[in-house]
């Protein structure tokens, strides 16, 4: 099949893709005995920044407290650095595939207003439960399951179960 | 050199955070090359027309768990120094159901929307900024959620002890388990109208 809009970009074998990053998270466990994660960078700068405006609210909560505040250095943190180089390696592969542009991807059939909207929301959401669930997809999910951790396990498939369901819910949004 | 070779010190933890950088970007162009910057590109999976974040998500899998066990068997990892996610399962379940539904909505996971701001996409960014406000959310609802947060606890349990097998036979079935899916997911996408994105 022609493609549609052929913009000088293409993308490597996914499966070549998946070996490249099973050997990140590989090297993670050798070198620094841990997986890989993303947003738990953003617990942790949350948790920095509150402890700015308002340390003794900090000290308080039982949950900040693990994170910031005391002897915890949230910025100086494995995940901070690793999130910075996913930063660089996303822009490395763009000038490599020649994708760097600024844009809003979305549906023809929707605005980029709605695109928006739905991706800050969904962000929001994704972000609670990460806090929920100790995790995201990298950090929970496919971390948890190179050390074939049971609680990884159920989180790949609770994530993947429901957004099957949902995303027929969103479907206006996508196709 | 028997891993990982920050905690035995073989390696100075002053290298641990310029490591986590390397491997990051080893991560980011990962992401970022097999397509994952791209919303709808990622979203395919669950419509059938484009199935890249299974491949690429499983295929990471069980290049990680067969290189793990198999640089255990000959001597080169401590596996009991490794950092294995505990098992909480309550909050495991809800939260990932809560995820799948942001997924859904957003079209990223957090791994993802960084790739995506990497190659200057504003709806990876605004995802990104989205969960701040999420973060921020829960952790001031901590006392709210904090039972369920804690509930189900099982510690570092490991899958294979829950089917009482070996961790490598596990392994073995969870690659037949991905192949069958790789298969699969190519059938069904020759199944399906194809979507232009």
């Amino acid at each position: 099949m022609k493609k549609s809009k052929y913009d000088g970009s293409f993308y490597l074998n996914p499966y070549l893709g998946g070996v490249i990053l099973g050997i990140a998270l590989l090297l993670a466990f050798y070198i620094s005995g841990r997986g890989l994660g993303a947003s738990g960078a953003v617990k942790n700068t949350v948790a920095a920044t509150v402890n700015i405006i308002a340390p003794e609210h900090v000290a308080n909560s039982s949950y900040y407290c693990q994170f910031a505040g005391g002897d915890n250095k949230p910025m100086n943190n494995w995940l901070i650095y690793e999130v910075l180089g996913v930063l660089a390696g996303a822009f490395l592969s763009g000038i490599v595939f020649n994708r760097l542009k600024f844009k809003v991807e979305h549906s023809p059939k929707i605005t980029s207003r709605r695109r928006l909207v739905f991706a800050l929301l969904g962000g929001l959401v994704f972000g609670f439960g990460a806090q929920l669930a100790r995790g995201c997809t990298s950090g929970a999910a496919l971390s948890g399951m190179a050390v074939l951790s049971f609680g990884g396990y159920i989180t790949m498939i609770a994530i993947f179960g429901t957004a099957f369901i949902a995303a027929w819910v969103f479907r206006k949004n996508w196709i | 050199m028997i891993g990982p070779i920050i905690s035995s010190g073989i390696v100075s933890p002053a290298w641990d955070n310029i490591f986590a950088v390397i491997i990051g970007m080893i991560m980011g162009f990962a992401l970022e090359s097999s397509g994952f910057s791209s919303s709808r590109k990622i979203i395919g999976t669950f419509f059938g027309y484009d199935f890249v974040v299974v491949k690429v998500f499983f295929t990471a899998a069980i290049v990680a768990s067969i290189g793990l066990l198999y640089l255990s068997y000959f001597g080169l990892v401590d596996y009991s120094q490794l950092y294995i996610q505990p098992t909480f399962l309550t909050s495991a379940i809800v939260g990932g159901i809560i995820m799948g539904i942001g997924f859904s909505m957003g079209g990223f996971c957090p791994g993802t929307s960084l790739a995506a701001i990497g190659v200057g996409r504003i709806d990876g960014m605004v995802f990104f900024g989205g969960m701040f406000i999420g973060v921020f959310l829960f952790s001031e609802s901590f006392s709210l959620f904090e039972k369920m947060y804690y509930s189900g606890s099982q510690g570092p349990k490991m899958i294979n002890e829950v089917f009482g097998i070996s961790p490598e036979l596990f392994t073995f079935f969870l690659v037949l388990a991905a192949v069958g899916m790789f298969f699969g997911a190519a059938w069904v996408q020759k199944k399906v109208k194809k979507v232009e994105y």
